[in-house]
């Protein structure tokens, strides 16, 4: 056995404490365990109609490429520089000024170069350069340019999935190229042969079979909203109601299923249909969910952009059949992003439905004139501004709160205040982060863009470092033990985020805070929140 | 002059010479960005070095009180343990200390032995922290990376009544 053991020296010659010499070009791809998510499942391509389903490992050697996989590349790569100016100018233009390279959460969290925004891109840019451009082609590495190899390919695959799609990075650049478009891009040409992650393509396939990400069927997704209306009696006596597919109503809610199925979502879902009811029976407001376009959340929009419309037109198709007058929407990350920016162009225009108005406050949304979908957020904000709802914001007073602005509604829909001005009138403490860390600013959570798998949990504790880095803060100076958003994934991602760098800080929605501050017409003394944890004042009652 | 004395006044130049140890762990590029952003929310990990090293070198040559160690060593290992170091690439950082300290201050060193002797090992005691500090990080990502799935669905499911049973314990480590 004292065989197998290496001698000190042989141990002490294979550690090196030096970093790498070589240039960007030149240090190869280290696929590390954490930091990646598994290679689709083969099954849920194929529902999706995806070419060259296949077992695969990203650490194998061998990827199983179909045999003419730079031809497909290069074919890919000139259709979309053709049939997206954006790209094609995203490709020309950068000067590589820097001013991109440190924003990205990934380089800042991970400290690995290429995942500076400019060096992802460079990724790209290299290859572009080597097959598209006379330059390339005459001064090759000289001009930037290089050939595509298997390692290059790793290299894009392994880099593309380590991009959220947040959009900080084109804050800062003075060209305004927007380099989770090149990620989109990158992700698009990785799946015509074949190279997604799991946990995009099966949510992907899921939501295209059942309607949402996790694949539950319509009675299962009826059934776990019953429970919360169980749930909800319990704690006010109130029985909300909900209506589920009803033909005529006048405004169709559409959220992500997170919220249905995922803790802490499923409180700010509860919230929701508390809201609902009180707005029911104090203004008959007429709403209905359901349980077919059961998913606002689109990880189509990290797949390609026709796996992105595919997904998307359920929920246009929704609102046709049931004959609604406009869609009011959850709180979701990209799900605001895939509206604001490409929900018109893919499958509008929605002529039949209406510009939104609120019916109780009789606002009408200007914003959404054309998607013809407003922000529950933006909603709720336009009650509370005219007084329409009943609230004591003390039952909120354990709570010492901050807010994240989501990067989608943030960056991709410039919603700013909002969610700001509504939590400040549900809760006495509120507490903003550095200035630097919020609004356009904000950090990214290090798991949006279908990259809230289990097994990149180094990836995620890497990339939501620099957020955590800014909760830690306010935490630390003013108390604060509640961290506040308006996105699902946000939601799922943020506690395992916050048990490894800021323990004591919990997670919730906006709503959940609406809702444990409403008083509802007719509801008994609450003891507890949404929770059931006791509300201030009532701790002694409850032992 | 006494070791301890010297050690203080040439403090800014010898916890500088750490720090850029520490950095030039990473790529240059990354190192460079790290030297110079002084933001410590645009700079997280530079900064969370900067001020634990600082922190640390007080420590040592004050008295190493275990609770203030612990707030200046574990978010730079926190960081390290998820970044792509090993064990020892991510810990080894406490023992360069030891060079820069024989650097600055030879002749004194050779004057005191006592007194270098009982720093020798306060660094080696940091050392083993380190590596306590290490494996507890590990074993938190493993923690989470375990429960996590269960706990945010199969625990709302269980709930509701959709499943008869989750095998999932009540207490874990993830805050819901």
């Amino acid at each position: 056995m004292a065989d197998d053991l290496a001698k000190p020296g042989e141990l002490l010659s294979k550690l090196s404490y030096s970093r790498p010499g070589t240039g960007w070009m030149d240090t190869p791809v280290n696929i590390r365990k954490g930091m990646y998510s598994y290679a689709a499942n083969p099954k849920s391509l194929e529902t999706l109609g995806f070419p060259y389903a296949r077992q695969w490992n990203p650490t194998d050697e061998d990827w199983k490429l179909p045999e003419n996989w730079q031809e497909i590349l290069h074919k890919g790569f000139k259709e979309r520089l053709d049939k997206f100016r954006s790209f094609k100018v995203f490709m020309d233009i950068c000067v590589r000024c820097g001013a991109c390279a440190d924003k990205c959460h990934f380089f800042i969290g991970t400290g690995d170069p290429k995942n500076m925004p400019v060096l992802r891109a460079e990724l790209l840019r290299s290859i572009y350069r080597n097959d598209f451009t006379m330059a390339g082609k005459i001064f090759g590495r000289l001009a930037g340019a290089r050939e595509m190899t298997v390692d290059v390919l790793k290299e894009w695959w392994y880099y593309m999935f380590q991009c959220t799609e947040c959009r900080r990075c084109s804050v800062f650049c003075p060209y305004g190229i927007d380099t989770a478009e090149i990620t989109i891009m990158g992700r698009e040409l990785l799946n015509l042969i074949g190279l997604n992650i799991d946990w995009i393509a099966t949510p992907v396939s899921n939501c295209y079979r059942t309607g949402n990400h996790l694949g539950i069927q319509p009675h299962a997704f009826k059934e776990m909203l019953e429970f919360f209306v169980e749930e909800i009696k319990d704690i006010t006596d109130i029985d909300v109601e909900p209506s589920f597919n009803r033909k005529g109503a006048e405004i169709l809610f559409i959220t992500p299923s997170g919220d249905v199925f995922a803790d802490p979502g499923t409180y700010t879902c509860m919230g929701y249909m508390m809201l609902f009811k009180y707005l029911k029976d104090k203004y008959g407001f007429d709403v209905t969910w359901s349980t077919y376009a059961s998913e606002g959340g689109n990880f189509g929009f990290f797949t390609s952009h026709e796996t992105m419309k595919r997904l998307n037109a359920k929920m246009y198709a929704e609102a046709k059949r049931l004959g609604v007058k406009w869609i009011l929407g959850g709180e979701c990350g990209h799900m605001w992003r895939v509206i604001t920016q490409y929900m018109d162009t893919m499958n509008g225009p929605a002529d039949f439905l209406e510009v939104p108005k609120s019916p109780i406050t009789g606002t009408v949304f200007e914003n959404a004139a054309s998607t013809k979908m407003v922000h529950i957020s933006e909603f709720v904000a336009d009650l509370i501004r005219h007084k329409k709802l009943d609230l004591d914001p003390s039952r909120n007073d354990n709570l010492k709160v901050t807010f994240h602005d989501s990067c989608n509604p943030s960056r991709g829909m410039g919603m700013l205040e909002e969610p700001r001005y509504v939590i400040k009138n549900v809760c006495n403490h509120f507490y903003e982060m550095p200035a630097n860390t919020i609004r356009e600013n904000t950090f990214c959570c290090g798991s949006g863009a279908g990259l809230n798998a289990g097994e990149n949990m180094e990836q995620r504790m890497c990339g939501g470092f620099p957020r955590a880095n800014a909760v830690k803060y306010v935490h630390e100076k003013h108390g604060v033990n509640m961290l506040a958003c308006v996105c699902a994934i946000d939601r799922a991602v943020f506690p395992p985020l916050m048990d490894y760098w800021v323990p004591g800080v919990q997670v919730t929605g906006m709503t959940e805070l609406v809702a444990n501050a409403l008083i509802m017409p007719g509801e008994k003394e609450r003891e507890t929140d949404l929770r059931g944890e006791p509300l201030p004042g009532k701790e002694e009652s409850d032992e | 002059m006494g070791l301890n004395e010297v050690l203080v006044k040439k403090k800014p130049v010898i916890v500088r010479d750490w720090f850029d140890k520490v950095v030039d762990t990473y790529p240059s590029d990354t190192s460079r960005f790290l030297k110079s952003q002084k933001d410590p929310f645009a700079n997280p990990v530079g900064n969370t070095t900067l001020r634990g090293l600082e922190g640390m070198f007080d420590e040592i040559l004050a008295g190493m009180d275990n609770t203030a160690l612990l707030s200046f060593l574990d978010p730079i290992i926190r960081i390290r343990a998820v970044q792509s170091f090993s064990a020892s690439q991510a810990t080894g950082f406490i023992f360069s200390l030891k060079n820069i300290l024989r650097t600055a201050a030879e002749k004194e060193i050779h004057e005191n032995p006592s007194e270098w002797l009982k720093l020798d090992s306060r660094i080696d005691t940091l050392g083993l922290l380190s590596f306590d500090i290490y494996m507890g990080c590990r074993e938190k990502v493993y923690e989470i990376k375990a429960f996590e799935e269960k706990n945010r669905m199969y625990r709302v499911l269980e709930r509701s009544g959709l499943l008869k049973e989750s095998g999932v314990p009540k207490e874990s480590g993830v805050p819901e």
